[in-house]
C-alpha cells in the first residue's frame, strides 16, 4: 500500500511547481485582473496543465489521461492559489460539445470557453421541474432559421456574470416527456433575457432566475438532434475524475473547526477541551477519515483499473451529512454569536445554510438515496422515479 | 497512488473466504453458539484455519510464519467478521504479536513455531476491572516473577496454552497450568468465548522489549477489531438488502417500498465508506508510526459504533423473524457488542485519539 503518488512522480510536482512560481503571482502583483488570470491559464494549457483531455486543435492541452498527475497539478494550483481556468458552467459544456458538438460549433466555442472568454450558464432547472428535470416547460420554436425561446430558469449558477447558457428546452410539444427535449446554445447578452439574480438565505446572490421573452437564437446552436437533448446532457466523457477535490473541501472545514474550538472558550477553558466538544469533534473526524481513505481506495482503484463497488455513488450524500455535523458542532461552540449575523461568526452561521444547500444542488439527497438504493444496493428500480435525472443547480 | 490490496492479498482473500463459505456456513455458526453449557470454539473450523497459514500470518519467516503485516490479518479478521467465525483468531492473533514486538529470541524460539501452525493456542489478558483496558491503567505487576490480582474478558483463556499478560512492567508470559483459575462468563457473544481470569501468584516471564510495545499491540487489538467489526456490518447491510429483495408483502417485494429503501441506503452510508478507515489504520500500523495510536482508535471507535448500529437496523429491516434466536441477526449483534466493549468503548477511543491528535 502505498498512500502517495509514488517517487516517479516527484520530478513532475517539482516541474509543476517551478513552472507556477514563474508565472504567480503575477508580474504586475494583481492577483484580480482577468487579463492576468486568462494569461495564466493560456500558458498552464500550453504546458499541459490545463484542459488535459481536450484536443490541441480545440485548444486543449491533449495529455494522456492520468489521474495522478492531472492531482498533483491541481494540489499545486491550489496551494498557490493560481487560476485552474474553472468556471462551473463552462466545466459542464466543453465535454458535451465535444461529444455532441458539430465542427463549428466546436471550433467557435470550446477555445473561447478555455480561456474564459466566454462564461456559461446551465440553464436546466425550472420552478417546476427540479428533481423531475424532464417536466421542464421552456418552449422553442424553429421561425425562419432562428430559435424563438420563451419560458424561464432558475437555480442558474453566476448567471448574472454568464455570456451564454446552454439549456434543455421543449421543441417537440407533441413527443413524450424525455423524446421533446433539445439542447440549446444561447448568448443571453440579448433583449429578449433578463437575468434576476436570487438572494440566498445567507445573503448572498450566486443564482438567478433567467426569463426568455422571444429570445432568439440561430437554427444551427442546436446541439445533438432535436428531441435528443435528453440523451446529450446524460452522456459522459471519459476524463481525468477524482472525489479528491470534494474531500479536500472537507478536510479544510474540518480544520477550520478545529481552530474554532481551541479559539473560543467554553465554562474558562478552551472548548476543544470541554469533553463533550472533544469527542464530538473526534467522532466527525472519524466519518471524514473513513471519507478520505475510502476517496483514495476509490481514486487507486481508478488510477489501477479496478471496480471500486458501492463507495462510487456515496461520496455526495456522505459529505453532504458531513458538513451538517460540521456546522452543528460549530454552533454548539459557539452560541450567542449563533444568533448574530453581524457578528465575528458569521462564516459559521452562513456554513450552517450553506451545508443545506448541499442537499440540494446538483440532485437532493433523496435523489441520492434513490441512486445508492439503485446502482450500489441493486434494488428494483422505480418505473415512475428516473433517479439518474439530476436537477436544480450546477 | 496504491492504495488498495495487492494480487497476493487479493489471493488470501479468496482462499480463506472459500474456506469460510465452505466450513462456516451459518448453519454452522448456530450449531457452535447453541452448544450446551459453556461456549465454545469451533476446533474444527480453527484446525483447518492454521492448516491454511492462518495463525502464521504475522510470525516472522525465521520461527516457521509467513512473515506478513497486520494488514495481512485485518483483511483475514474482517473475513471472520463477515461469516462470525467461531475462532479464537483475536486473543492468539495478538499474542502473536506481542511475542513477535517483545519477545527474546529464545522466548520467540519456544513459542512462535508452535503458535504459527495452530499446535499451540495463545491469548492475551488486557483488561481490568470495567473499563480499565490501556497499558497506564494495568493494576497488575509481574515483580518477583510472579502475578497476582484479576484479568477481565480474556478470549479463550481457558482453552489457552499461553497468555500473554499486560501488567505495569510491560507483558509477561504465563503458560498453562501456572497458579491462575479461569471463569468463562456468560457471554453475549458464544462466537468469542471470554474468560475472568484470577492469578493467584502465577509464575510469570516478562517479555524483555516490551515497555514500548504495549502501546503497538493496543492499537494493533484495536485495528483487528475495526476490521472484524466492518466485515460483520457489511454482510449485515447485504444480508438485509438481499432479505429486502426477497420478502414480499401487499403483493409486492418490500424492496420497493421507500421507506426501507432509504433505511438500507443509510445502513450502506455508514457502513462502506469505513473501509477505508480500517484500511488507513492497518497501513499507519505496518508504515505510518506517528499516526498509528491516532489511527487505530479512531477506526476502533468509528466502526464498533457504525456496527452494533447497523445490527439494529438489521434487526428492523428485517421484523420479525429478525428478533428469533433461529435467524442470523442475533449472532452479529452480540459480534457487534464484543467488538463494541472489548478495549474500551468508542467514546474512550475517541478521547485518545484527540489526545494523539494533539487538539
Amino acid at each position: 500500500m502505498e498512500l502517495g503518488f509514488g517517487a516517479e512522480y516527484d520530478a513532475f510536482r517539482e516541474e509543476v511547481r517551478t513552472f507556477i512560481k514563474g508565472h504567480w503571482p503575477p508580474a504586475d502583483g494583481n492577483l484580480k485582473s482577468a487579463e492576468n488570470e486568462r494569461a495564466f491559464v493560456i500558458a498552464a494549457i500550453e504546458r499541459g496543465y490545463l484542459h488535459r483531455a481536450i484536443p490541441k486543435r480545440f485548444g486543449g492541452s491533449e495529455q494522456e489521461p492520468d489521474i495522478a498527475r492531472a492531482e498533483i497539478i491541481r494540489e499545486e494550483l491550489t496551494r498557490a492559489h493560481a487560476p485552474a481556468g474553472r468556471i462551473p458552467g463552462n466545466g459542464l459544456v466543453v465535454p458535451t460539445l465535444l461529444e455532441w458538438g458539430t465542427e463549428e460549433q466546436k471550433e467557435r466555442f470550446i477555445g473561447p470557453t478555455l480561456r474564459g472568454e466566454i462564461i456559461w450558464a446551465q440553464g436546466f432547472s425550472e420552478p417546476n421541474a427540479g428533481s423531475d428535470l424532464a417536466s421542464l416547460r421552456t418552449k422553442a420554436e424553429l421561425v425562419g432559421g432562428k430559435w424563438i425561446i420563451n419560458g424561464q430558469k432558475i437555480w442558474t449558477t453566476y448567471g448574472h456574470k454568464a455570456t451564454h447558457m446552454f439549456c434543455l428546452v421543449r421543441t417537440e410539444p407533441d413527443a413524450p416527456k424525455h423524446a421533446g427535449i433539445s439542447y440549446l446554445l444561447v448568448d443571453i447578452r440579448q433583449p429578449g433575457v433578463t437575468v434576476r439574480p436570487l438572494t440566498q438565505m445567507t445573503r448572498q446572490k450566486e443564482f438567478s432566475e433567467v426569463f426568455f421573452d422571444n429570445a432568439e437564437t440561430p437554427a444551427d446552436m442546436l446541439v445533438g438532434e432535436r428531441g435528443k437533448g435528453w440523451n446529450v446532457t446524460r452522456s459522459t466523457l471519459k476524463h481525468e475524475r477524482s472525489g479528491i477535490a470534494t474531500m479536500t473541501w472537507s478536510l479544510s472545514m474540518f480544520r477550520d473547526l478545529v481552530k474554532l474550538a481551541r479559539e473560543v472558550e467554553r465554562n474558562g477553558r478552551p472548548a476543544i477541551q470541554d469533553p463533550r466538544i472533544r469527542e464530538e469533534l473526534a467522532a466527525i473526524d472519524g466519518q471524514l477519515q473513513s471519507l478520505v481513505y475510502s476517496t483514495y481506495r476509490a481514486t487507486s482503484h481508478d488510477i489501477h483499473d479496478r471496480e471500486v463497488g458501492w463507495f462510487s455513488t456515496m461520496p455526495k450524500l456522505y459529505m453532504t451529512e458531513l458538513a451538517g455535523r460540521i456546522s452543528k458542532l460549530a454552533r454548539d461552540i459557539i452560541e450567542n454569536d449563533f444568533a448574530d449575523m453581524g457578528g465575528e461568526r458569521l462564516k459559521w452561521i452562513e456554513r450552517f445554510m450553506i451545508s443545506l444547500s448541499m442537499s440540494i444542488a446538483g440532485g437532493t439527497s433523496n435523489i441520492q438515496r434513490n441512486i445508492i438504493a439503485e446502482r450500489s444496493l441493486g434494488l428494483p428500480r422505480d418505473p415512475k422515479a428516473s433517479p439518474g435525472e439530476k436537477g436544480a443547480a450546477a | 497512488m496504491n492504495f488498495l490490496l495487492s494480487d497476493d492479498q487479493l489471493v488470501l482473500v479468496d482462499t480463506v473466504r472459500d474456506l469460510l463459505r465452505d466450513k462456516c456456513d451459518p448453519l454452522q455458526v448456530h450449531r457452535i453458539f447453541d452448544l450446551p453449557g459453556d461456549a465454545q470454539f469451533d476446533a474444527d473450523l480453527w484446525a483447518s484455519l492454521a492448516e491454511m497459514g492462518v495463525p502464521a500470518i504475522y510470525v516472522p519467516e525465521e520461527h516457521g510464519g509467513l512473515g506478513l503485516k497486520l494488514i495481512d490479518l485485518a483483511i483475514v479478521s474482517e473475513l471472520l467478521g463477515s461469516f462470525v467465525a467461531p475462532v479464537p483468531f483475536l486473543g492468539h492473533a495478538l499474542a502473536i504479536v506481542a511475542l513477535t514486538l517483545a519477545g527474546s529470541d529464545e522466548q520467540k524460539a519456544k513459542w512462535l513455531p508452535l503458535l504459527a501452525s495452530g499446535e499451540k493456542l495463545a491469548t492475551v489478558a488486557l483488561g481490568e476491572g470495567k473499563s480499565d483496558w490501556l497499558p497506564d491503567q494495568w493494576t497488575l505487576s509481574a515483580e518477583g516473577g510472579a502475578i497476582v490480582g484479576e484479568k477481565v474478558l480474556v478470549p479463550n483463556a481457558a482453552e489457552a496454552d499461553l497468555i500473554v499478560v499486560g501488567v505495569r512492567e510491560g507483558f509477561a508470559l504465563v503458560e498453562k497450568g501456572a497458579s491462575y483459575t479461569t471463569k468463562r462468563i456468560d457471554g453475549a457473544d458464544r462466537t468469542r468465548p471470554s474468560d475472568t481470569v484470577t492469578f493467584a501468584g502465577a509464575a510469570a516471564e516478562l517479555l524483555p522489549a516490551s515497555a514500548d510495545a504495549t502501546t503497538r499491540l493496543v492499537d494493533a487489538a484495536a485495528v483487528l477489531l475495526a476490521a472484524d467489526a466492518f466485515g460483520g456490518a457489511e454482510h449485515c447491510v447485504t444480508m438485509s438488502v438481499d432479505y429486502a429483495k426477497m420478502r414480499e408483502q401487499y403483493g409486492q417485494s418490500i424492496a420497493h417500498f421507500q421507506g426501507l429503501r432509504y433505511q438500507l441506503v443509510a445502513m450502506a452510508l455508514a457502513t462502506e465508506p469505513s473501509r477505508g478507515i480500517y484500511w488507513y489504520a492497518a497501513h499507519a500500523w505496518d508504515d505510518i508510526r506517528d499516526k498509528a495510536s491516532y489511527a487505530a482508535s479512531q477506526a476502533k471507535a468509528h466502526l464498533t459504533d457504525v456496527f452494533l448500529q447497523v445490527t439494529r437496523d438489521t434487526v428492523e429491516a428485517h421484523g420479525g423473524i429478525g428478533f428469533t434466536w433461529e435467524h442470523d441477526t442475533h449472532l452479529y449483534m452480540k459480534r457487534a457488542m464484543f467488538d463494541w466493549a472489548w478495549l474500551g468503548a468508542p467514546s474512550r477511543h475517541r478521547l485518545r485519539a484527540a489526545d494523539y491528535a494533539g487538539w
